[in-house]
This record gives C-alpha cells, structure tokens and sequence, in this order.
C-alpha cells in the first residue's frame, strides 16, 4: 500500500468550480483519481463535472465518503477551508495555493490539536504541487506523465525542481512510489520529518530522495530523524548555494536567517546523519541510481 | 515588507508603548521648527532608511541647537547611505526623523520573530542593549533570555513579567517593563508582524522605559487584510527593479553577477543559480516567473532582465508541466518580437511536449544558444560570456 493516498481514496475538490479547480480536477480525473466530487458554498444540489457540488464538507463526507481534499481556494479563506476539511473528518488535505499569511498556518496547526492522533488530517503544503503515487492516484497540479512507477519516495519543497529530479530519474527508468511536495511556506501542514517517517514503514519504498532549500530547522530535523530511526537510505539535495543571507528567493521559506540554514551548512549536517548528497542538481537522478545499486 | 524607524515608533506607541517625543521632516527649515515644537535643548538627528547600523554610517547626529538639527538634516536629506546591510550602493534618505535627546541610564534589547522549529512567536530579550542580535548571541550568549507565545491566546502577562524580572528591571519599573513587552507582542500578532525588534529598549534617568530604535517588518502574504500597513511601504528604499518586479507578480532578487536568468519555479531557480555558479558563473538575479510560465509572465521577464544593465547572457530555463513546452515555447517567441535581445540567449526547455517547444524555436527566427540538461544550460551559458 502506497503511503498517504490509495489508487481508490475518495477526493473532493474545495474550491470545485472556480477557474483553478475546475482545470485540476479534470486533468486528476484524466489520470485516474477517485475525485466523487466537491465544495463551492452557495452551489450545493448542482453537478459540476459530471459530479456532484456541496455547500459545506461536511455534507460531501456524508454523502460521499470522501477522505482526501484538495484546496483550490484563495489564500484569504484557505486556512478557514483546511479547518473545515479538519472538522469534517477529512484525513488527508492538500493546499496548492500560494501566499497563505504565516499566522494562518499557525491557527490551522493549532487548531488540529483538538483531535486525538487518530483522528487528526494529514495537511500537505501549502504553497506546494500536491501528492502523487504513480499509476495509483494524483491530489496535486503535477504533469502525471512524468512520474513513472516505482520504489523511490520523493519529498519536495520545491514543485518543478520535484518535476525535474521526476524525470532525471524516469530517463534512468527509475520509478517512483509516491511523490509529495511539501511547500515553500516557512510554516507548513507536514514536514520533511512527518513525511520521512512515513516513508520508512511503506512497503512499496526503498529509497528516499529529499529535495530541500535554504531557511528553516526543517531539512536538518529529517536527516537527524533518519540518522537515529531509519534502514532506507536517503538521498539529499539543498537548493540556494548562491542565495545570499537575510533575501527571500521566491518561497516565502526560503531565507536564512539563522546558523544551520544555509544551503552549504544543511549539506555538511545531512552528510554527518548519513544522508548521500546529490552534489548538483542535474545529478540527482545518477545519486539515487548509484544508491539504489548498493542495497 | 519593511517599513521606517519612526513607523515602527509610532505604531508601537498606539500599542501602549512609550517612545521619545519627535517628527518626521523633508526639509531642513522643517526640521529647524520641529526641533523648537519638540522642545528640550538636544535632538537626535536620524535619517530614516531601510536598514539597520544607521549610526556607524553616519545616519545619526546629535545636536544641541535647533540651528545644529536644520544643518545635520540638510546634510542628510538626499545623501545616499552605505551601511554593512544596505550593499554598496547604500539607500537613499528622503526623510528625517528628528526626536528629543534621551538620558540613558540602561539600553536593553527586544526582539520578536516566528520561530519555525516550535511555530510560535519567540521574544528574545537581553540586558546587553545596543549590540546586534546576532553580536550578542556571539559575545553574551548567557544575557540572551527567551520565551514562546502561543499564537492561538497570545502573550499572558506572566510571560512579560518573567522576562522583565529576567532582564534585572527595577521592581518599580517592572509593571511598566511588562506593558511594553506586550505592546510589542500585540502588535506583532495582531498587525500579522514577521519581526520588531526594539534596540535599544532603554530606562532613562528619569525611569521612563522608552523604545529608541524599532525595526517592524511585516507578512507579504498578509498585506490584503492590512492596508493601514500597506500604506507605509516606501519604493525608494528597494531595488527598482526588485519594485518592478514585485508590482507585476515576478519574484526576483537582484544579485552581483553578469547571467541574466528566467525560471520557473523558486526552487528550480535555486537550483539553476547554483549550477552556473559550479559551471564558473554568478548570476546577476534570481528570477521566478511562477510555476505556469504563462506568456504574459514571460514578457515581462525579458523586459526585467534586459534593465539591468550587467547582465552579458540570459539563461532561460522552463520545467513545463500542464503548461507544456510548445506553449511555452510560442510565449519566448512572442515575447522576442516584442524586446530585442542585445546578449547571447541560452534556453533550456525540459518536461511535456520538450521535441515540439525545441522545434518550435528552432524554426523561429530567434538567434539562441539551444540546451538539453540544467548542467549543459548553465555550462553554455558561462561559455557565451567569453
């Protein structure tokens, strides 16, 4: 079984008949998701995409079933929609959208505490491209076709830098279990440790390539998380060795802003957790292949 | 988003925290009248830019007449500033700050910033006012106190007065002490604050606890719920082609070197800049035009890259997923009929439909460097420099 989502998982579109969400849910309903419908409130009883439209997720779960979302909303009502998916009883929730107030983020994680670990939504993102287990299912805005199937977990901040390591590794024809981006927000719903963790009790994978940046704690707690608890070897690649100290580059995340957080610091950390570098990002692919040759 | 020395003041002021007496001024007749208004026989001069270590640079000059204030403030008006934040280029003064002298007896700093390994608000605070952050976190790691808010309830008074108590206030003074920490606290919470930093935080002779030099710096993401805020941006203290940028959704950060470069995605940008630098270039930006690449965001890349006048090549890398690469592709040729390109291009198209966005441009009349790989683009970019 593939980690966070199944070939069959149940997914809403929040957000169902905006521009945006029109356009995704279409090309993951081409791909082969269980997409059994979503919410635009106000638009409830109508059919949209052959699917039906609900007023609030709380009645979409009821009467479909569903236990995915994904967010196509704008960043001003996102954090109101990922608690309500929370509330719902929805278990994963993916955010796409891009400029969600960091205050926000923090009220939603906050917020999930309410919930007794078993109940409590997986969030993915926001600012990110979503999840996907190749030939199963797609919750995210990727180009499916360039995920080929496989044992290798991705995790990404980064979506297009995720969709080029995809595809260094696809020419090798090496696979892919399931891809997550988890966004370039300084605040997100999982990050490279929650992820990780996952990944190393999923059958389905035996390696993990981790695609991170400069800024924050995030990259750093994974490889120290993987050096005391993990067997599956994991791979690693910081972005931003030119970025310089105290700017943003283009994520929201990713400014350093503290020792630790540099691109060049990062990688001298990873390496002492065990974690095989790529050394540039047109090796990433040849860096997983030569790791995947020594198990 | 940061905003003036004197905005910050005057924000955490209406948040009940006490800053000298003072005024904005333009002009160094003002300047002579405000001094008189304020009152007091000596003034601090401070010019007002975006940056920090403003004194070292001479930005700040104490007089002791109101004839002194309008000649310091004619000095600065218009003067551009280097300071060790600001580059070489330095930022330009367009407005003066002129405040009452203060009688210090103890400077303090405190700071608050977004923590992201507990995802709370951290004040740092220390009795070691005066010296940066970063300096005293080096020299006095043992003054430097800390404490978390949880953003669901906010600051709980306890909280400030530890960190009073902490800092060796007066009892007298610590009822006061706690207010100011919590002034701080709201206005960081409530005007969705991504940092103010109060240094110094100081105790005057006369035991007034008063913020004398603040910093804010505020959520990008959160400016559409705070026009008050929105209102106090000031273009002339940012790159103007960072403004230019900014104003048409590009993400872009002005850098040093000569290789021009348009990417999609912020990380891919990274990554790119990265192997130019290992191919033995430095790029002259980052540049991000969004995930989609649409034409329009394309457009106005070229039009950014071509104003800054080092840049000797332009790398134009696109990772194409649902946006493909031959609608990419057809975006670059527009956007080339419309600006004229008077350096080497380079361009990389990879992803969805990669044979006919090449073909496409191949069959155009663009003059191009063609590239498959983000190591052949940033090779074959260094290359074109020479």
């Amino acid at each position: 079984m593939a980690v966070i989502i199944e070939k069959d998982t149940k997914i809403l579109i929040q957000g169902f008949t905006g521009k945006m969400g029109t356009f995704h849910a279409e090309e993951m309903i081409k791909y082969g998701s269980n997409v059994v419908g979503g919410v635009t409130p106000g638009k409830g009883g109508q059919k949209h995409l052959d699917r039906p439209v609900f007023n609030t997720v709380k009645d979409a779960v009821k009467h479909t079933g569903a236990t995915a979302s994904i967010l196509f909303v704008p960043p001003a009502f996102a954090a109101d929609s990922a608690m309500e998916a929370a509330d719902a009883g929805i278990k994963t929730c993916v955010a796409i959208v891009d400029g969600i107030p960091s205050h926000d983020m923090i009220r939603i994680k906050r917020y999930m505490r309410r919930y007794s670990r078993n109940e409590k939504m997986t969030l993915v993102g926001p600012n990110c491209a979503g999840i996907i287990s190749p030939g199963k299912s797609m919750l995210g805005i990727m180009p499916g076709h360039i995920y080929k199937e496989g044992r290798v977990g991705i995790i990404s901040r980064s979506g297009t830098l995720g969709y080029e390591a995809a595809e260094q590794m696809k020419n090798l024809g090496i696979g892919i279990s399931t891809s997550v981006g988890i966004g370039g927000d300084p605040i997100n719903g999982s990050s490279f440790r929650d992820i990780i963790e996952k990944f190393e009790t999923d059958d389905e994978t035996d390696a993990i390539l981790m695609i991170g940046e400069i800024g924050g704690p995030q990259e750093v707690a994974a490889g120290e998380f993987a050096k005391e608890n993990m067997k599956k070897p994991v791979i690693g690649y910081i972005a931003g060795l030119t970025a310089p100290k105290g700017r943003v580059m283009g994520h929201a995340g990713a400014i350093v802003s503290a020792y630790g957080e540099s691109a060049i610091e990062k990688v001298e950390i990873l390496k002492e957790c065990g974690v095989t570098i790529s050394k540039n990002p047109s090796v990433m692919g040849d860096t997983v292949k030569s790791v995947l040759e020594k198990i | 988003m940061d905003i003036h020395e004197y905005q910050a003041k005057e924000i955490l002021q209406s948040f009940g925290v006490t800053i000298p007496r003072g005024g904005i001024v333009y002009s160094p007749e003002t300047a002579e009248n405000k001094a008189r208004e304020i009152g007091g026989s000596k003034w601090v001069v401070k010019a007002q830019i975006h940056s920090g270590a403003r004194g070292k640079a001479g930005g700040v000059i104490v007089c002791n007449s109101p004839l002194e204030v309008a000649q310091a403030t004619d000095k600065l008006l218009g003067k551009k500033l280097v300071t060790n934040q600001t580059g070489p280029e330095g930022k330009i003064v367009n407005r003066i700050y002129i405040e009452e002298a203060t009688d210090i007896e103890k400077e303090l700093y405190l700071g608050l910033v977004f923590d992201r390994a507990s995802e709370s608000i951290m004040v740092v605070a220390s009795t070691e006012g005066g010296m940066s952050v970063e300096e005293i976190a080096k020299e006095k790691p043992d003054s430097i106190i800390r404490s978390k808010i949880e953003v669901a309830v906010g600051i709980q008074s306890f909280q400030a007065r530890e960190l009073a108590f902490g800092l060796g206030i007066e009892p007298e003074l610590i009822r006061r002490a706690s207010e100011t920490i919590m002034g701080c606290a709201k206005a960081f919470s409530e005007l969705d604050a991504t940092m103010v930093e109060v240094n110094p935080l100081v105790i005057s002779k006369q035991k007034q606890i008063l913020a004398l030099d603040c910093k804010m710096s505020f959520d990008n993401n959160a400016m559409f719920r705070r026009d008050k805020v929105s209102e106090l941006r000031d273009k002339t203290q940012e790159d103007e082609k960072e403004v230019y940028a900014s104003d048409r959704g590009l993400n872009y950060v002005s850098l040093e070197g000569n290789i021009g470069n348009i990417i999609n995605g912020a990380g891919l940008a990274m990554a790119s800049m990265d192997m130019i630098k290992l191919a033995g270039g430095e790029p002259a930006n980052f540049l991000d035009v969004g995930g989609g690449a649409t034409p329009e965001k394309i457009v106005k890349a070229f039009r950014l890259i071509t104003m800054d006048k080092k840049v000797k090549v332009i790398l134009v890398n696109i990772f194409a997923g649902i946006n493909r690469c031959d609608w990419v592709a057809e975006g670059i040729v527009q956007a080339l009929e419309k600006i004229e390109i008077k350096v080497p291009l380079v361009i990389r198209l990879a992803g969805t439909n990669v044979e006919k966005g090449n073909k496409i441009l191949r069959d155009s009349k663009l003059n191009y460097i063609e590239a498959n790989t983000l190591e052949d683009a940033a090779n074959k970019a260094v290359a074109a420099l020479k």
